[in-house]
């Protein structure tokens, strides 16, 4: 389960980090969020995998550890609003040069270096 | 006490000039000229304790952690060179007074000598080296701003930058030397470095710090291969360059060579590299004086000669050449001030200091001409000037030195080359500027230039130099009475019980040396005589100036700069982007090599084909929505089922608060991100080459390699966790049985604060940004199909319509729910969102907002507040800030229910999550239509604006 689980984070932080390296906004967009899902459960993940034993005392004999997972929802909500600010940034970085090129190169020439 | 007066008068003295200077130019000379004059009686003050040989200091603590103390001293040595400073420091103020022409801020040109002869006279009093070093590296500064105070001539400005480079780069030297000292000796104190000269020679950093001292020494004093700034300090006001180039800053190499020899001296490297550095700068500095046509460049070369020859005797070891050097560093300050000051007065009454155009001025200007040929009678060693008697000394040594074995011949023979070649340049001096007829013929026009109107200057101007050039008699004639005691103290500071018993005089009767001077004032007239010889062997010899390669390295290395720079910043993010994932990649994979083996000891746990496939389809999403990037539709699809599938994983694996959030935002930001492709273009872009493909794939699988191993290694090891404490004090300690909650809301509650405060930051700076947005709205799609005119679904108008009720129902028992069972603020919030947001787009924006009146920025703020004011409550308590509280209350109809300060905490942090979520989306949403967000309607409730 473990090898599955780093390989699932692995994935998706390569697949983040390739979208990141493209040169339309809407791209890193997606690269973010992707990466951030890959983080989170990497974050989340340090506190190990555990099943049937949410930490709510009471329900379950040796509960997971609350820590990582109270600090992955705050990251959450973090990553919320910096994908919504990204997204706003992006359509007004549209609007500004006319193009959705991260360098803000006119036209709808290819990804440049 | 009263020593760190001294440095303070003149330091105050800085402020003087400024402030007088508007009463014009006598006041505020006179005025600048109190303070140095009376640190000067201040200092002679201690004479009497000094020639006893004594040493006074002061000291006060400054930084103690770094060994850095405020700490001042004065010996025989520090009187020599303060009594320089002070002394040849007022006649040249007195000097400038006159010299700077009517227009020219004295006030500020006055107070920058004040601030260079403060940093002077921290060198010489420091006890402390790093001190020492600061008072140094000030009078760099201070150099700068004097040499460049022409600063609208371009040779000014250059040769301002490349002293500055010069002895700042010399500088930075000798802090490491020092700070290496420091290292060897354990303190910085001046007294305990000179009692550990054996330990420092001793120690295996000798060598290296002796490099690193030596090199700010001879940057400083402008040894060769580094005297090639000296002659382009010209470039500055002559009182600068009497003050600064001649007698004293060019003289704190030496300075410190003198001080630090008891602690580095007396060992072969030391003396070895003195003596050739000196030598070699005794015969080029020499040489090239007799070539140069510039007055001034003619003393600055022979200044450089002179301090190479310092130098040598430093370097020639034996205790009466320590005395020679030092009675020489007195003797050359003398004269060449002097030679200076009247440069100066030539230049003033002539227009130029080209000796070809100079000449005959003997008639015009007597007094200035005296001077001169006293001085440079001095600089070229005749007798009875004080500049013969270092010279025999210097001579002396030379020939009785012992260094090099059988080539220890050269020495003298050099020493004597150097003395031909300095009475040579002093008489041509004297001679083509004074008595020789002008070149004339040379070029005709020249003829017109006739300096008539040259006669001497006005009393201040030659006053001065007259008193200096008298001095340099009196020293020679009187040596025992003038000298003796100053030489002597210095001597003692410098050697302690070494120094020698020696006796200064005119006639030492008929030996080596005097027949040396003989010949070397013979040999000097010759070569005068036959200069016509002299330029044509020059011609031979090639001039590579030390400046050409000076200033090609500089541009050299700028150009390797702008290179690097280029590189690495081409204006390209992308570019950016890929060189800090790599550098990140290359340091996380360097530590992953400490890792022993990959799998630890904790062992695996089995999959089950739920958790494979479920793998499977984030992988296929996450590699579907790279691979689809181009189509951002499609990329966006794939995307929200890798975010669904995360929310399962947290399921499946015990986090049920993560996996509601994560559901929760899920919808939320997909709905974004949909909203945002509306404003994007819809065309594909272009491929871009393969190779950049590859180069991206490479590194993109290189790093989530990284990721998956370093998140392998860790799922497969035992961790330690602090858990234990959250999980047993949740319900003593926070009232609540959901841990997660329990550490958002209490335990972690300032945490928590610090986050909503940024979502609501977040949302705040979306206003700025969508205010006066220029849009670009497609009306169809690529073919060309026009959009659905159906603006909003009746099937989904009618749920949403149904929804919301059961949607806010449910936000609020998941709220209430939240500190005991999965749940909380931030998910009840989302929810809630969500089903408003749900409304907008089933209705449209205009129908929602008039019958949702509510400003959401008011809403996040007042959450923000809530939170704030719920923390704060606790002070009222007399509690820490955030310390929750609960009770169990009897509620009619209720029944027993908690109630804990802490939900008061997470009403904030629901409120802002619904403010800060719907001012977001909903200001996105309104930009198309005529409610978009302008800079005076976002603080205002949106509506109303729009009953308008």
């Amino acid at each position: 389960m473990e090898l599955l689980f780093s390989l699932v984070t692995g994935v998706l932080s390569a697949s983040g980090i390739y979208l990141l390296l493209r040169g339309r906004t809407f791209s890193i967009i997606v690269g973010l969020a992707l990466l951030s899902y890959a983080v989170n459960l990497f974050l989340f993940s340090m506190g190990g995998l555990h099943t049937h034993a949410a930490a709510v005392i009471g329900e379950s004999e040796s509960p997971a550890d609350p820590l990582p997972q109270a600090l992955v929802l705050t990251a959450i909500v973090i990553g919320f609003a910096m994908t919504a600010f990204m997204v706003i940034l992006a359509i007004r970085a549209r609007a500004e040069l006319g193009n959705d090129h991260v360098d803000g190169k006119q036209g709808e020439e290819g990804e440049t270096r | 006490m009263s020593l760190l007066l001294i440095p303070l008068l003149t330091l105050t003295g800085t402020a003087i000039p400024l402030l007088t200077s508007r009463f014009g130019r006598a006041y505020c000379t006179l005025s600048t000229l109190v303070l140095p004059v009376i640190a000067l009686a201040l200092l002679f003050s201690y004479v009497p304790a000094l020639l006893n040989g004594e040493t006074l200091h002061v000291a006060w603590s400054w930084i103690p952690q770094l060994g850095l103390d405020l700490a001042f001293r004065v010996d025989g040595l520090t009187f020599l060179f303060a009594l320089l400073i002070l002394g040849i420091g007022s006649l040249i103020i007195f000097y400038a007074g006159h010299y700077l022409s009517p227009t020219e801020k004295d006030g500020r040109f006055l107070s920058y000598m004040m601030l260079f002869m403060t940093a002077m006279l921290g060198i010489v009093m420091a006890d402390n080296l790093l001190l020492l070093w600061l008072f140094w590296e000030l009078t760099s500064v201070s150099s700068f701003l004097l040499i460049g105070f022409w600063g609208h001539r371009s040779d000014a400005r250059r040769g301002a930058r490349m002293a500055l480079t010069v002895t700042g780069a010399g500088g930075l030297a000798l802090l490491a030397g020092i700070l290496l000292i420091g290292h060897v000796v354990g303190s910085f104190a001046l007294q305990d470095v000179l009692a550990a000269g054996d330990q420092l020679r001793a120690s295996s950093y000798y060598p290296v710090i002796l490099a690193l001292v030596l090199l700010g020494a001879f940057t400083k004093s402008a040894q060769f291969p580094f005297h090639f700034w000296l002659p382009h300090a010209m470039a500055a006001p002559t009182p600068v360059s009497a003050y600064l180039h001649s007698s004293t800053m060019v003289k704190a190499g030496i300075f410190l060579l003198a001080r630090l020899h008891p602690a580095l001296g007396d060992t072969t490297a030391w003396e070895t590299s003195l003596t050739l550095v000196g030598l070699a700068t005794l015969v080029y500095g020499a040489w090239f004086a007799l070539l140069e046509r510039d007055l001034k460049g003619i003393l600055a070369f022979s200044t450089v000669s002179h301090l190479g020859l310092i130098v040598l005797l430093l370097g020639l070891g034996s205790p009466l050449a320590i005395v020679a050097a030092l009675f020489h560093i007195f003797n050359h300050a003398l004269f060449k001030a002097t030679l200076f000051m009247s440069a100066g007065i030539i230049d003033h009454e002539t227009g130029t200091r080209d000796i070809r155009r100079l000449g005959g001025l003997w008639s015009l200007m007597p007094i200035t001409g005296t001077l001169t040929m006293l001085a440079g009678a001095a600089m070229a060693g005749f007798p009875p000037f004080n500049g013969f008697l270092s010279k025999e000394m210097l001579l002396t040594k030379a020939v009785a030195t012992d260094h090099f074995g059988g080539l220890g011949i050269i020495i003298p023979i050099l020493v004597l080359v150097g003395a031909i070649l300095s009475v040579a340049y002093s008489i041509r001096l004297v001679a083509n500027v004074f008595f020789l007829p002008r070149k004339v013929g040379e070029k005709t026009e020249e003829k017109a230039e006739e300096p008539v109107h040259a006669h001497d200057p006005p009393k201040g101007m030659y006053l001065p130099g007259m008193g200096l050039a008298c001095l340099c008699l009196l020293v020679g004639l009187f040596p025992m009475t003038l000298a003796a005691p100053l030489i002597n103290s210095a001597s003692l500071a410098v050697q302690g019980v070494n120094s020698p018993v020696f006796h200064l005089a005119l006639w030492h009767g008929l030996n080596v040396p005097l027949m040396m001077s003989a010949i070397a004032i013979g040999l000097g007239i010759t070569l005068v005589w036959r200069h016509e010889r002299l330029y044509s062997l020059a011609a031979l010899l090639p001039t590579r100036d030390a400046k050409d390669i000076f200033e090609k390295t500089i541009t050299r290395v700028i150009k390797a700069a702008v290179w690097l720079t280029l590189r690495l910043e081409n204006g390209s993010l992308q570019r950016y982007q890929a060189l800090l994932l790599m550098s990140a990649l290359i340091m996380t994979a360097l530590g992953l090599r400490q890792l022993d083996n990959l799998t630890g000891a904790a062992g695996l746990q089995p999959i089950d084909g739920l958790a494979m496939l479920g793998a499977g389809v984030m992988v296929f999403g996450a590699i579907g929505s790279a691979f689809a990037h181009r189509w951002r539709l499609v990329s966006l699809l794939m995307l929200s089922t890798v975010g669904l599938l995360v929310s399962l994983t947290f399921v499946r694996f015990s986090a049920p608060d993560l996996a509601l959030t994560q559901l929760s935002v899920e919808v939320a930001s997909m709905i974004l991100m949909i909203l945002a492709l509306f404003f994007l273009p819809q065309r594909p872009p272009r491929w871009v080459s393969t190779r950049r493909i590859m180069r991206d794939l490479l590194l993109a699988a290189s790093f989530g390699l990284v990721i998956a191993v370093l998140n392998y290694a860790l799922l497969t090891r035992d961790t330690l966790s602090i858990s234990e404490f959250f999980l047993s004090e949740s319900v003593p300690g926070g009232g609540g049985t959901n841990v997660v909650n329990v550490i958002l809301v209490d335990f972690r509650g300032f945490d928590t604060l610090g986050e909503i405060t940024v979502l609501a930051l977040a949302g705040l700076g979306t206003y700025k940004l969508l205010n006066r947005l220029r849009l670009f709205k497609p009306s169809g799609n690529l073919e060309g199909i026009r959009w659905s005119r159906q603006r909003y679904p009746l099937i989904f108008d009618v749920v949403a319509q149904i929804i919301l009720p059961l949607a806010l129902l449910v936000s609020v028992y998941i709220f209430l729910r939240g500190h005991n069972q999965p749940g909380g603020g931030f998910i009840a919030g989302l929810v809630t969102a969500v089903a408003l947001l749900m409304q907008y787009m089933a209705r449209g924006y205009e129908w929602t907002s008039n019958r949702l009146p509510i400003s959401y920025p008011v809403v996040a703020a007042l959450g923000l507040v809530i939170a704030v004011l719920t923390g704060l409550g606790s002070w009222l308590f007399g509690y820490p800030f955030l310390t929750s509280s609960f009770g169990y209350f009897d509620i009619p109809l209720i029944g027993k229910t908690e109630l804990a300060t802490a939900l008061l905490f997470d009403i904030g942090v629901y409120l802002t999550v619904v403010g800060a979520t719907l001012m977001i989306l909903v200001n996105l949403g309104s930009v198309t239509t005529i409610h978009r967000p302008t800079l005076k309607s976002s603080l205002q409730s949106a509506p109303r604006e729009g009953n308008k």
